[in-house]
């Protein structure tokens, strides 16, 4: 088995490691759980490697029977004491008892300073020092050249300029949560970046800019992950042959590689996921002591992961949807033992609501109050927000603005949509084209603001200026008829029986008429919701609506994008059909009349949990803005399994610097092929469960860890890929790392368990127990030699493309579809 | 109907075929134009007819109702009174009188439920028996018809898939059972529910595509390949030209991608702008674009770069895959070049042009080079319209490829074709194939022009195989999209339930006699509550039974989870994946749901008074309430019943009488 290899490496560790205290701890420790314990009054040995030893003197059908296809865990010796403790968890009856069964009466008899506590702290030792170095070779792996290239990748643009606005205290708008670009942000601060760079577009030099303490903040989340995938299935599948194998994957996968190595929510996020993952399965298997310190430990890491997993991109639901449907098994479970008495059940069930949903919900609202708490300058994400969210951030003209509070005549006003990110009523000096509608000027929604957005109320039936200060103040109450005239152009808003230029079938709305003279297609009335006739229309509060008069439609913006003629600002349209939406409400923001008395504004300070709750209204659509257009290269789910495309990071030509995200072929193709297997191996076994056969206990053990252990991270696997198949965002070839991670821990837990299985299976051939060792071996292998193939892919190549036999990738573009 | 080619997005053909059948049948010659809403049916069309169909069907529906509440092991009464509710049910009866689909796929889902419940009961008695086999294959046989007559159809296919698969495994888990007798229930049920569908679901598209041989509206949509397939149309052209394109050969190429419009590549004598709007210059030569119409300017004739002749050689020499070539434009003698100049409406690729050999600054880079993207061999034969074609430059390693924009008015407002540079993978508007094709044979401009407008000539014709047009067909069914998604009587899912909305079918052009779709109020909230009665017993049963508390005998319980699963999941399987399209809905879209609702409806009532009801007098209490709430529901059907029918003018008033919701749109005249 590999961990004879393994001990190699951990005798060469232990010997260069100051050796522990032996007699004292271990001895309490064995004194202490045997009296935890009372039930087993073997000595009990927790010891594998002394099993071991004495299992290969017993048939080898019989070895290793446990239940639920445990392997005996380690305990005490070997390194700190304190290290241990987490650990120590898995050490419960069960495992005493499995190991014990076949150990129990020899080693009874045993002393315990005897060979087996060498052998122990070895096998302690090796696990440890394996540990070490799986985490070791991935912080190598991935810290190496990781200031290379010295411009900007990809998506740094954004991240790194989301980092540099957090430093820089100003509002901006993201479709994802704060939480990741927080940490970057947090990152280049501590590392001295002083948010001055402006990250505008991939290929730009750094120059003197700190970015690697960015840089490095991905590198050191992204480096954990191999070695929560090893705990994670080592746990599983109480295999290290298993575990090694995931973590090799893993480590030798250029695409986790190149992900990990620049300023991407990526890392972050797969980090949390990886940790939920992780401490989900520490807590199941901390299932039999429910309540002790090291079960809340786990219960409440899980949810503080889940809080991260979420806060960082939405992609997090699905990690928590996993973590949910664990937790409902794990309850219906717990539901059905009838030695449990309601009260306990009830405890167990607080116990979950507390850590799994109050606990990451009270995180993610936090991480939200900070990044509003932080953010409280203007900046480029203002209009995106209603009119009452604008008016926290310093800067912005709402902010602290006093402005008079109910509309008259003769104000100039600045209307904005109610629904989300469709901006202010504009209009400008450029005439519909020819062909759409009638020549006239154009009038379209703008998110930003602007000169042309400001418009005057007036009467319809006069001219005269309400301003001229003989004539008294007339507010505008509901129900009146109204004509908006355009203050930069003088014209007012009109519309008429043309089809509007995207969405046929409403009326088009244009500016017309010549100095506000125009034509009876210019009245409206306007009217607030849910207010009976004669009150006044307030500033920002009122939502109203401008029903037109002549045909009687509501203006209202489609949210359509209007081609290059309208400088792709939205389409305004007036629109027959008088249901009600938010995009035919409007709101007044800006209001000027020097005849009325200003109030201030800071009664409209909106709540938190109001702040929240648009902002969330406002990410859900941006991600749902984010369509693919005609004609454009998207990336299908279906592409990322099979690894058909990858990702340009940076340099396109051959004299640069390039870099390309593409997972290792070998690796992803094993990954694939393992999936197929394991549906094809796990449906065999449980029919054949299902159909009652009886089986050797170490095939069912077996079978046990492939279903159960299998199932877990099969399932992880489909809930972070098949929801992308039903998204209608733009999609990219790195939304499948989440599940490439489930993927090859799927991996490891499959080759190890069939290749015992055939190791079991040709029993009487000599041989057999090394098909296991070869098997294991050839796998890790030609996963390090493929990464050796592959890796300028990842710390980036120069000279020829591939096509050319003169590159160092010469031959190994084996897809034609992959450009580097 | 005129055996004219269609497409529909709403579904599968079966449906407009059964439709078809009726009219058939009544003797109706398809010469009516159906354009407008109200319009009168002139007197050749046999309207009864062409509406018994799926009256029939949906009054077919109320006796299955009966029966399959009496299959679920209900009592008569339960079963007469889910037959009631489908009776009196307004909105079922509307949609079943007009010529619409709703009703027939509601009629082959409750078939499939009811044979697969009768196949159940079989099981237990009397496996492999006649009957046994007659339901079963019934089972799969309803399906693919609810799958043909509208997609929603695969919804109740699904369910009735996951609940054949729970009883399969069950049946696995039968050790009393062989294994030789298990595999052969699987292998049944594998070839009576999932091979005789896809069989029959590949008849309905196999005589679909053989009654519609015409060419029709639909066509533009479809590839050169399926058009030519179909007869006039595109057929009338293509018959006969030669297979093999070679050099010399004159031909027209269009766009496999087909967005916005399907076009084909086009050159004219325009130049491109000097400076364009934005400032940005150009090279100035000869426009190259997409047009979407057929005109001599689209053709283009294959050049050998090595020789100087435009006339195929004989015997011809075929273009290969990998090979050079030059495209000529044959009007006007000029090659397809592209260079490093931003195009005019996409400014990350290359502008394409014809190469105009005059007061021009930059050499001609006109060598392209050929790729067959469905090539079988490296050295394959570009062949007219079945070979897709890339054209990749020698010099710059751009794709021609559609960009999809409008080009303004100096362009004439045709799509704009440019040279992506970055080759991102394979994407269909790079790719183009051979339309209209034939040899060219006269070496002198003006004669070639003077061929080039002459008709093509015919020699020979080709049919693609049935199955390469179905999975042509069922892809572009399924990727098509409306892309109006806005309609005075749309809905949105939320609104069903609690049926705040209404579509108005009809008006009277004097009176204001009027059809509308609205349902039953009080079977559609009584529904739903009976809907949310079940879910909470349900629950509250299940946790009792996992304390190991009883509270139903075995064999009800099983009964109780078995309607619930096939009503309560035919409710959800029906309704709940509106909420992820993003299509127009309607109202009636809901209706499939609906009567999976009011099939739960006396199943829950029934369990009620059986076993919630624990004294007499509480059941005889019980059932005088739903006596009484029985008559309220026939009541309010027959105050409904002229909207439904439409059969009399009712005054303004007792119109707005009938508006109980707000939200209901009832027509009023204004006199």
């Amino acid at each position: 088995m590999l961990c004879a290899s393994g001990r190699l490496l951990a005798a060469q560790a232990a010997t260069t490691l100051p050796a522990p205290p032996q007699a004292p701890g271990p001895a309490l420790h064995c004194r202490r759980r045997e009296l935890h314990f009372p039930g087993y009054p073997e000595l009990p040995s927790c010891d594998p490697l002394a099993g071991r030893l004495v299992r290969q003197s017993v048939p080898l059908g019989r070895r290793a029977i446990r239940r639920r296809g445990k392997m005996p865990p380690a305990t005490g010796g070997g390194l700190a004491e304190s290290e241990l403790r987490p650990r120590r968890g898995r050490c419960g009856p069960q495992a005493s008892r499995a190991a014990g069964r076949d150990v129990a009466a020899r080693a009874a008899a045993r002393n315990p300073k005897g060979p087996a506590w060498g052998s122990r702290r070895f096998e302690t030792a090796s696990r440890w020092a394996l540990l070490a170095l799986v985490t070791l070779l991935s912080f190598a792996t991935r810290f190496h050249r990781l200031d290379e290239p010295p411009h900007i990748c990809w998506d740094e643009t954004h991240f790194g300029k989301m980092g540099s606005y957090y430093i820089n205290r100003t509002f901006f708008f993201d479709v994802h949560p704060p939480l990741g670009k927080m940490l970057i942000g947090l990152a280049g601060y501590l590392s001295g970046y002083d948010g001055t760079f402006l990250f505008q577009k991939p290929g730009d030099k750094y120059e003197h800019h700190s970015y690697m303490g960015m840089r490095g903040l991905c590198a050191f989340l992204g480096s954990w992950l191999v070695p929560f995938a090893y705990l994670t299935v080592l746990d599983l599948s109480k295999s290290l042959s298993a575990a090694l194998l995931t973590a090799a994957l893993l480590t030798f996968d250029t695409g986790c590689l190149t992900l990990s190595q620049y300023i991407l929510l990526d890392p972050i996020l797969m980090f949390f996921i990886m940790a939920a993952m992780l401490s989900m399965v520490k807590y199941n298997s901390c299932a039999d002591r429910p309540f002790s310190a090291l079960w809340w430990f786990w219960l409440s890491l899980t949810g503080v992961s889940l809080a991260g997993a979420l806060g960082v991109k939405f992609v997090g639901l699905f990690i928590i949807l996993q973590v949910g449907l664990n937790t409902i098994a794990d309850l219906w479970y717990l539901f059905g033992d009838l030695s449990l008495s309601l009260v306990t059940v009830g405890k167990h069930v607080t116990a979950r609501v507390l850590c799994l949903i109050v606990l990451p919900l009270a995180l993610y609202t936090a991480t939200f109050a900070v990044h509003f708490m932080v953010l409280s300058k203007s900046g480029p994400g203002d209009g995106f927000f209603s009119s009452a969210f604008q008016a926290r951030l310093s800067g912005n003209n709402l902010h602290n603005a006093s402005i008079p509070e109910h509309l008259a005549y003769g104000s100039e006003i600045t209307v904005k949509n109610l629904q989300m990110a469709i901006g202010y009523l504009h209009s400008h000096r450029h005439l519909y084209p020819e062909g759409i509608g009638a020549r006239q000027q154009q009038v379209t929604t703008y998110l930003h603001k602007d000169y042309n957005n400001l418009w005057i109320i007036k009467k319809h039936n006069t001219n005269s200026d309400p301003l001229d200060p003989s004539f008294p103040v007339e507010f505008v109450r509901h129900g009146d008829i109204i004509r908006l005239e355009h203050k930069e152009t003088s014209r007012n808003l009109h519309s008429h029986y043309h089809e509007a230029p995207l969405t046929r079938k409403h009326y088009q709305v244009t500016g017309y008429g010549i100095n506000g003279t125009g034509d009876s297609n210019d009245f409206w009335r306007i009217e607030v919701v849910n207010r009976k006739f004669g009150n006044r229309i307030k500033v920002l509060r009122s939502r109203i609506r401008l029903i037109h008069l002549v045909t009687g439609c509501v203006l209202g913006s489609s949210g359509k994008v209007l081609p290059r003629w309208g400088w792709e600002q939205l389409e305004v349209t007036c629109t027959p059909y008088l249901k009600e939406t938010l995009n035919s409400l409007w709101n007044v923001e800006d209001h000027i009349n020097p005849k009325l008395p200003n109030i201030s504004l800071n009664v409209l300070q909106p709540s938190f949990p109001e702040i929240l709750l648009e902002s969330h209204m406002v990410m859900i659509w941006g991600n749902n803005g984010l369509k693919p257009k005609d004609n454009e290269f998207t990336s299908k789910p279906w592409h990322w399994p099979i690894n058909y495309q990858g990702l340009r990071f940076s340099g396109v030509n051959d004299t640069d610097f390039r870099v390309y995200l593409l997972g290792n072929p070998v690796v992803w193709w094993l990954n694939l092929l393992s999936i197929v297997l394991y549906l094809l191996s796990g449906s065999i076994i449980a029919v054949a469960m299902q159909r009652g056969t009886r089986v050797p206990a170490e095939v069912a053990g077996l079978s046990q860890v492939l279903l159960r252990g299998g199932g877990q991270v099969l399932l992880g696997w489909m809930l972070h890929y098949f929801p992308f198949f039903l998204m209608g965002r733009v999609l990219y070839f790195h939304h499948y790392f989440p599940a490439m991670l489930f993927s090859s821990m799927l991996t490891g837990i499959l080759w190890d368990t069939l290749l015992r299985l055939c190791a079991w299976g040709l029993a009487s051939w000599p041989l057999a127990r090394g098909i296991h060792v070869v098997g294991i071996l050839s796998l890790l292998l030609g996963t390090a030699y493929s990464f050796y193939l592959f890796h300028p892919l990842a710390y980036g190549m120069v000279g020829p493309l591939a096509q050319d036999p003169q590159s160092p990738m010469a031959g190994l573009r084996w897809l034609d579809s992959w450009e580097f | 109907m005129k055996r004219i080619f269609f497409l529909d997005d709403s579904g599968p053909p079966f449906g407009h075929m059964v439709l078809a059948l009726g009219g058939y049948l009544g003797g109706f010659d398809g010469n009516f134009l159906w354009n407008r809403i109200g319009a009168e049916y002139s007197s050749n069309v046999p309207v009864w007819s062409l509406r018994l169909l799926p009256a029939l069907a949906g009054a077919l529906s109320v006796p299955m109702a009966y029966q399959i509440v009496l299959e679920l092991h209900f009592s008569h009464c339960a079963a007469v009174g889910a037959a009631l509710l489908m009776l009196i049910e307004n909105a079922l009866i509307t949609q079943s009188r007009l010529m619409l689909l709703e009703a027939v796929l509601i009629f082959f889902n409750l078939l499939a439920v009811l044979s697969y419940l009768k196949f159940f009961n079989c099981q237990k008695q009397s496996p492999f028996s006649l009957s046994w086999w007659f339901w079963l294959t019934l089972t799969g046989v309803a399906c693919s018809c609810a799958v043909g007559v509208k997609y929603m159809g695969v919804f109740t296919y699904m369910l009735m898939l996951v609940v054949a698969a729970v009883h399969a495994w069950h049946l696995i888990g039968d050790q009393t059972l062989s294994n030789v007798r298990v595999f052969c229930h699987l292998l049944a049920r594998a070839v009576a529910l999932l091979v005789i569908p896809a069989v029959l679901y590949l008849l309905f598209f196999y005589i679909h595509l053989t009654v519609l041989f015409r060419s029709g509206p639909h066509d533009q949509i479809m590839s050169s390949a399926f058009q030519a397939s179909l007869e006039g149309g595109l057929a009338r052209i293509t018959q006969g030209q030669p297979l093999e394109v070679a050099f010399g050969s004159q031909v027209t190429l269009r766009s496999v991608f087909g967005k916005p419009v399907p076009c084909w590549l086009h050159s004219h004598q325009n130049t491109y702008p000097m400076i364009y709007e934005n400032g940005r210059g150009s090279s100035h030569q000869q426009q190259v674009t997409c047009y979407p119409f057929k005109d001599v300017n689209n053709w283009w004739i294959v050049k050998d770069p090595r020789r100087h002749q435009l006339v195929v050689s004989s015997p011809p020499r075929p273009v290969r895959h990998g090979d050079m070539v030059q495209l000529v434009h044959g009007m006007t003698a000029r090659s397809l070049n592209t260079h490093d100049v931003a195009a005019p409406m996409s400014p990350h690729s290359q502008e394409v042009s014809c190469y105009v050999d005059y007061n021009i600054s930059m050499p001609a880079q006109n060598l392209w080079r050929l790729e067959i993207v469905n090539r079988r061999s490296d050295t394959e034969v570009w062949k007219t319209i079945l070979s897709e074609v890339r054209f990749v430059h020698v010099n710059t390693s751009a794709v021609l490829k559609l960009s999809g924009a409008h080009l303004p008015d100096w362009g004439f407002r045709q799509l704009e074709i440019v040279g992506e540079k970055l080759s991102r993978g394979y994407h269909d508007s790079t790719v183009w194939n051979v339309e209209e094709h034939r040899y060219g044979t006269s070496q002198e401009q003006r004669e070639r022009e003077w061929e080039l407008n002459s008709p093509v000539q015919v020699d020979a014709s080709r049919n693609l195989s049935f199955m390469a047009r179905f999975s042509e067909l069922q892809w572009r069914m399924l990727v098509l999209r409306s892309d109006d998604s806005e309609h005075k009587y749309s809905s949105s899912p939320l609104e069903w339930v609690t049926l705040d909305t209404n579509i108005a079918y009809w008006l009277h052009p004097r009176t204001s006699a009027q059809i509308h779709l609205l349902g039953n109020i009080v079977i559609w909230v009584s529904g739903s509550l009976a809907l949310a009665i079940y879910m909470l017993l349900f629950l509250w049963y299940l946790l009792r039974r996992r304390r190991n508390v009883h509270d139903l005998p075995q064999d009800a319980w099983l009964c109780w989870v078995l309607a619930g699963s096939l009503c309560a999941g035919g409710w959800a399987v029906n309704y709940l994946p509106f909420f992820l399209m993003e299509k127009t809905l309607f109202l009636y879209h809901y209706l499939p749901a609906l009567t999976f609702q009011i099939l739960l409806l006396p199943v829950v009532l029934q369990h009620i008074s059986d076993h919630l009801c624990r004294s007499q007098l509480q059941r005889s209490v019980f059932s005088a309430l739903v006596v009484a709430w029985y008559s309220s529901a026939c009541h309010v059907s027959n105050t409904l019943r002229p909207l439904t029918y439409g059969d009399k003018s009712l005054s303004p008033e007792e119109l707005k009488a009938l508006r109980w919701k707000d939200s209901w749109d009832i027509l009023i005249r204004k006199h």
